[in-house]
C-alpha cells in the first residue's frame, strides 16, 4: 500500500500539499507516492519557472516515465516562488521519496481552495 | 481476465499489476529502470505465459505451415526456429510469430497473446486441406525469459543435465534440457530484448518452481524479476516491432523493414523419414511452393523497391518504419503526429526516454521522403513540437 502522510493536503489528480493553504502563505507541492507508483520510474521532470502565475487544477508542468507521461497539476492559484532543481539530474527522488526530496516546486497561495484530507485521498486511490 | 501460473509469486515480490491482452501480468516490480539496465548489464527474468503458442502436428505439419506463413518451413532443420509472419492474401500482417521446429512432423507457434485466437484459427483454417492438427496449447505452457549477458551462465547453472547443450547453442535453436528438480524444459536461444538469453518452455505445473531456480541461480550474478514495461523499452531500443503499434492488417513487412521474412528462393527441404526413421534434407534444392500473401507481399516488394529508388514517386499515404531520435528530453508517444516543414508526413508508433542512450527514441511510419538518416522532422508531443533525427535502427545493439 502507498503512504499517504496525515499531516498533508491532497488534490484528486494525486499532488499532495504541505503548509497552510490560505492567501499569502508559501505551500510545497508534489505528487503522491502512489501517482509515482502508477507511473513507473520517472526519467524527466518538466518543471514551471519561477514567477510563474498557476491556476488550481491547471497544468504547468509534465512527469515523464519510461512507461508513461503525466501532466503535473497546481493544486493551488498563486505564484511560484521555487523549483526543485535537483529533479533535474535526480528525477527519481519522485520514487524514492516523494514526500521529501521529490518535492516539485512551491507556491505563494493566492486564494483559499478546499483540498482533501489524508482520509479523504487514501478513500480516493482505495 | 487470466492469471498467469506465476501470479502468487508476483505479488509475493510486490509486483505491480496490468491488465494486458485478457491477462494480469507484472508491469514493474522494483523499477522500470532498474529492471531494464539489469538485463542490459546482468540478467532479467521475464513471466511471459501471456504470450499464445499453437501446436502443429501431423505428417503434413511442415507443408502446412510453409503455406500458411511468409518464410519457409519444410527447409527449417528440427531444432531451429525462425521468426516470420502470418499475413493475410493481401499481405497484412496478422501477427508476428517465432515457430520453432520440434520434429520433422511438430511445429509450436508463439504467437502474441492479443492475437492467439486470430492465429489459430486463421491457422486451422489454411491447415484444413493437410493431414495435421493445429491446438492451441497457451494454457499448457508456461514460457518464462531468461535475458542479458548473463543469461547463458544462469541458465546452464540450472540445468541438471543438457547444461552443455544450452551453453552451445546458437541463436534461434533449442534444446530440451532437465533442469535442477526434475523439470523438463524446451529451452530455446530467443528473446526480445535485445540482448543474448533464452526463453524457457514449460508446463504450468513446474512453473513455480523454475521461477524461483531461477531467482536463486540467477540473483548473485545481478539477475532482477522484470516486468512488462521494462520489456517495452529493451525491445524499442533493440528496434523489434510489437504487434499492434509498428505491425498491423494495413501494413506489409516491406513497411517495417523486415522484408527478408518474406522467403520466396529454393532451399534444401527435410522429407519425412523412411521406415530405418532417419531424417535428412534434400540432395537438390527445391523451389518454394505458393503460400498465403505470396502476390500481394511481391507486388509489396516491387513498390517498396520503387518508393527506395524515387520517394518523391510514392503517393501521399506511402508509410515505411523508421527510428528516430530526440534532440531535446521530451519523448514522442504512439499516435503523435510527425511533420516536416509542417506537412504531416507519418505517426509515432512507439516511444520512450531510452534507458540505456538517456535521450527519447521512437519509431514512426512515415512518408519515404522522410525515411533518410539525418532527416530531421518535428514530433507534435502534446502541442508543443519537438525536433527529432532519423536514426538506424535498432538504436542499442549488444557488443558481440
Amino acid at each position: 500500500m502507498s503512504s499517504v502522510p496525515a499531516d498533508l493536503l491532497y488534490s484528486a489528480e494525486h499532488e499532495w500539499v504541505s503548509g497552510d493553504v490560505e492567501p499569502g502563505s508559501v505551500v510545497t507541492v508534489g505528487i503522491t507516492e502512489h501517482a509515482a507508483k502508477a507511473l513507473g520510474d520517472v526519467v524527466f521532470v518538466e518543471l514551471p519557472s519561477v514567477g510563474d502565475k498557476v491556476s488550481a487544477g491547471q497544468v504547468c508542468g509534465e512527469i515523464e516515465s519510461s512507461k508513461a507521461v503525466s501532466e503535473l497539476y497546481s493544486p493551488v492559484s498563486g505564484t511560484i516562488t521555487a523549483v526543485n532543481e535537483a529533479l533535474s539530474d535526480e528525477p527519481a527522488a519522485i520514487n524514492d521519496e516523494p514526500y521529501e526530496g521529490g518535492w516539485i516546486f512551491k507556491v505563494e497561495v493566492s486564494e483559499d481552495i478546499e483540498l482533501l484530507d489524508a482520509d479523504a485521498y487514501a478513500d480516493h486511490i482505495a | 481476465m487470466t492469471r498467469s501460473p506465476l501470479h502468487d509469486e508476483h505479488v509475493a515480490l510486490g509486483a505491480t499489476l496490468t491488465q494486458f491482452a485478457g491477462w494480469q501480468m507484472p508491469v514493474r516490480y522494483a523499477g522500470d529502470v532498474a529492471e531494464h539496465r539489469a538485463v542490459r548489464t546482468a540478467a532479467g527474468l521475464f513471466d511471459i505465459s501471456h504470450m499464445g503458442q499453437i501446436a502443429v502436428r501431423g505428417a503434413d505439419a511442415a507443408a502446412a505451415l510453409d503455406f500458411s506463413v511468409v518464410s519457409g518451413m519444410a527447409r527449417l532443420a528440427i531444432g531451429r526456429a525462425k521468426y516470420t509472419m502470418l499475413c493475410t492474401a493481401d499481405g497484412g500482417i496478422v501477427d508476428d510469430l517465432i515457430v520453432y521446429r520440434r520434429d520433422w512432423d511438430h511445429f509450436i507457434v508463439v504467437a502474441n497473446a492479443a492475437n492467439v485466437g486470430t492465429v489459430t484459427e486463421e491457422l486451422s483454417e489454411r491447415c484444413e486441406p493437410f493431414d495435421v492438427a493445429v491446438e492451441n496449447i497457451t494454457h499448457e505452457v508456461s514460457l518464462q525469459a531468461i535475458q542479458g549477458p548473463k543469461a547463458v551462465d544462469i541458465v546452464t547453472e540450472m540445468c541438471e543435465l543438457g547444461g552443455d547443450d544450452v551453453r552451445a547453442l546458437k541463436n534461434y535453436t533449442w534444446c530440451t534440457a532437465l533442469l535442477r528438480g526434475d523439470v523438463h524444459a524446451m529451452v530455446a536461444r530467443t528473446g526480445y530484448t535485445g540482448e543474448d538469453g533464452f526463453e524457457l518452455f514449460v508446463t504450468p505445473q513446474d512453473a513455480v518452481e523454475v521461477w524461483r531456480l531461477a531467482l536463486t541461480t540467477g540473483v548473485p550474478y545481478g539477475l532482477m524479476p522484470c516486468g512488462l514495461s521494462a520489456r517495452d523499452t529493451l525491445r524499442l531500443e533493440a528496434g523489434m516491432p510489437l504487434y499492434g503499434q509498428e505491425l498491423s492488417l494495413s501494413t506489409t513487412p516491406y513497411t517495417a523493414g523486415l522484408g527478408w521474412v518474406v522467403q520466396t528462393g529454393a532451399a534444401k527441404e527435410l522429407v519425412r523419414p523412411g521406415l530405418n526413421g532417419a531424417v535428412a534434407f534434400t540432395d537438390e534444392r527445391i523451389e518454394r511452393g505458393d503460400f498465403v500473401g505470396s502476390q500481394a507481399l511481391a507486388a509489396a516488394k516491387e513498390t517498396h523497391d520503387a518508393w527506395a529508388a524515387d520517394p518523391a514517386s510514392a503517393p501521399h499515404d506511402a508509410r515505411v518504419l523508421v527510428g528516430l531520435v530526440g534532440q531535446a528530453r521530451r519523448a514522442a508517444r504512439p499516435g503523435y503526429a510527425v511533420m516536416v516543414n509542417d506537412v504531416e508526413v507519418g505517426v509515432v508508433t512507439s516511444g520512450a526516454p531510452s534507458p540505456t542512450l538517456l535521450v527519447p527514441v521512437a519509431m514512426a511510419l512515415v512518408h519515404p521522403t522522410a525515411r533518410a538518416v539525418g532527416t530531421v522532422v518535428q514530433v507534435d508531443v502534446r502541442g508543443r513540437r519537438e525536433s527529432m533525427t532519423v536514426s538506424a535502427l535498432p538504436f542499442y545493439s549488444r557488443a558481440s
